[in-house]
């Protein structure tokens, strides 16, 4: 038995046992359909969207836009509260995503230097704050008695911190700036502020690229802080605008278009939900190819422990 | 006080003895560019994470927005009993902890899986395409992921009818029905998650050194037990970690998802702490009551992750904090 199987593996290098191919075959079969079905429904709003009202109304769509039109998008574009939206979270998504930026690249930057009198300190403080915090009540009284409610500053300020994010980069910093770097700088007179601006920025661009990018996603797709403490409609961002219509059902089609019939109404509401779904996740959606190496290094730092 | 040594702190590496008292002094001189670089975070992080903490005072307090936070009456644990004696509050905590339970069953190993499938896969093209592709739905918001489940689940129009009618079914009402409400909650989450938790698997994956693999090929192992023997031992640090983050989680089921999910039907399995804590406290204005109720669900949540860090310190010798 031992001599066959020496002589075989002689033969042909090691062979893979009847197993594996199952295996292969079990596993791509897998993936296939994991990827069908995450990909499907996305496809599937694309389509209807660029559809008629007709095709879209008797299921015509499966795969490909059926009768393709731009009415929905025409629409979606001339609605102000969509626009409205769309500018005010792009507004609270950019001064978000730089002061968190600051924040995080600020304390990262600290944390990891050893020379910090109460880096242990800091740290306990930021890493508590992953598990345990004030909850809503007391959070929104803060905010209410800050006379931050209905201000732009609410979307901004809170979320500043974030502990995760700033562990992040500290192991960043630590892991992939040598330390003789800091220690030359150092013995040649460079400040700590010195080193901050000189070397630790300059040698972080993508840990800036991830948090910056995960941030930005995170304050783009989140809802719950505008549904919270913004009543101003003026100052709805766009997800908010996008509850009110898609689960809401508070869009008025007649007013986009003159419609009279309630079928032709229904069907215009339902294409002009998938054409809204399109409108919305596009930009992040658009981002996703270039930024997706980011993406992957970022959990890849993550993950190390340390 | 015992003179001690200690590694100089700008790094040359000299050790020198210093007193103690004075050697505080000195490197807290020293550090302070550090505390000016960390005004602004600090602030902020005191103000927006630590005084809500110390607000947290009202949930033992008969809270009055006349009297404010300081003056309001001391009631001790009145709002507590409350909480744990109301009818309301342990089918809110049993649905809780019936839909954590379950996203954590069925959510937890499919990003595993994916990873190992993803990872084994002999083309690489093939899968990194799939990984692209699973990995989208991370970027969809919530409000977006809702809204698509409720169109697609439309008993007159929805795609999934459609298909369920296609194949000579009858349609089905699945928002309409409280009983698929939890199926669809943790399903969808798997959509949404599971491509890019299985990222992080993959990282870990990266990290196992191919002669292991080797040597476990030289023996004569299969690629199923090639996973079981190699793989899975090698990122069995990365699964505790995520497995400790996730218990942390068990009485917090997110506000936002479930909270648009609900409607009139399904309220009796989908009321979960997040959303009855805002019913009561902001929409109801019972500021005290509400806040007990969120101290109750964070303690317990802070319980259970330190509770599953000593669970597996105790079984593997690691945990995570």
């Amino acid at each position: 038995m031992t001599a066959r199987v020496t002589l075989r593996k002689r033969r042909r290098g090691i062979r893979q046992p009847w197993s594996d191919y199952v295996f292969d075959g079990i596993s791509a079969l897998l993936l296939v359909v994991a990827g069908l079905l995450v990909a499907y429904p996305l496809i599937y709003v694309v389509s209807s969207s660029l559809s008629s009202t007709s095709a879209v109304m008797g299921g015509r769509v499966w795969l490909y836009p059926v009768e393709p039109s731009l009415t929905a998008y025409k629409a979606v574009f001339e609605n102000r509260q969509i626009t409205t939206g769309y500018i005010n979270s792009f507004v609270y998504t950019a001064l978000g995503t730089i002061l968190t930026l600051v924040v995080t690249m600020l304390s990262g930057f600290c944390l990891s230097r050893k020379d910090f009198f109460g880096r242990g300190a800091f740290s306990a403080l930021l890493v508590f704050t992953m598990f345990f915090s004030g909850g809503l009540i007391p959070s929104y009284l803060l905010v209410r008695d800050l006379h931050m409610l209905n201000t732009i500053w609410v979307m901004v300020l809170p979320g500043a911190v974030s502990a995760w994010f700033i562990m992040l980069t500290r192991t960043y910093i630590k892991s992939s700036i040598p330390d003789e770097l800091f220690e030359s700088a150092n013995l040649d007179g460079c400040t700590v502020y010195g080193m901050l601006a000189h070397i630790a920025l300059p040698l972080s661009g993508s840990i800036i690229a991830v948090v910056g990018l995960y941030s930005a996603v995170g304050i783009w797709n989140g809802y719950f802080d505008a549904f919270i403490y913004l009543s101003d409609k003026k100052l709805y961002p766009l997800q908010v605008v996008l509850r009110n219509i898609l689960i809401l059902n508070q869009m008025d089609v007649a007013a986009v278009q003159d419609l009279r019939d309630l079928a032709t109404r229904q069907g215009m509401s339902n294409l002009l939900k998938y054409a809204i779904i399109v409108v919305s996740s596009a930009p992040l959606l658009v981002l996703y190819p270039f930024v997706q190496k980011y993406f992957v290094k970022g959990v890849m730092i993550g993950s190390l422990k340390g | 006080m015992v003179d001690r040594v200690r590694v100089n702190g700008n790094g040359t590496g000299m050790t020198r003895r210093v007193g103690n008292g004075g050697a505080v002094w000195r490197r807290v001189r020293a550090s302070a560019p550090y505390y000016v670089l960390l005004l602004l975070p600090v602030a902020l992080l005191l103000l927006f994470k630590y005084y809500p903490m110390y607000g947290l005072q009202i949930a033992f307090k008969d809270y009055k927005v006349r009297l404010g936070m300081l003056g309001s009456p001391w009631v001790g644990l009145k709002h507590f009993t409350q909480f744990l004696t109301a009818s309301s509050a342990w089918n809110v905590i049993s649905n809780t902890l019936l839909i954590s339970v379950y996203s954590l069953l069925l959510g937890f190993p499919a990003p595993i899986i994916l990873a190992v499938c993803l990872n084994e896969s002999p083309s690489r093209r093939f899968s990194k395409s799939v990984q692209m592709v699973t990995y989208m739905p991370y970027f969809i918001s919530t409000v977006v992921l809702v809204s698509m489940i409720i169109q697609f689940t439309d008993i007159s129009g929805g795609l999934v009818n459609q298909i369920i009618r296609g194949m000579g079914g009858t349609a089905v009402n699945f928002m309409g029905e409280k009983r698929f409400f939890r199926l669809i909650y943790v399903l969808t989450g798997i959509w949404q998650g599971a491509g890019y938790s299985a990222v992080i698997y993959l990282a870990a994956l990266s990290g196992v050194s191919q002669e292991l693999y080797d040597a476990a090929i030289v023996d004569g192992a299969s690629k199923l037990k090639r996973i079981l023997n190699v793989d899975i031992p090698s990122i069995a640090p990365t699964i505790r970690v995520l497995f400790i983050l996730n218990t942390g989680s068990i009485l917090s089921v997110a506000f936002e998802k479930i909270y648009l999910m609900q409607n009139n039907i399904n309220l009796s399995v989908s009321e979960v702490l997040s959303t009855y804590i805002y019913k009561i406290g902001l929409q109801g204005a019972n500021f005290s009551f509400s806040t007990a109720a969120g101290l109750f669900s964070s303690a317990i949540c802070l319980a259970t992750v330190l509770g599953a860090n000593a669970v597996c310190k105790l079984i593997s010798g690691d945990g995570l904090l």
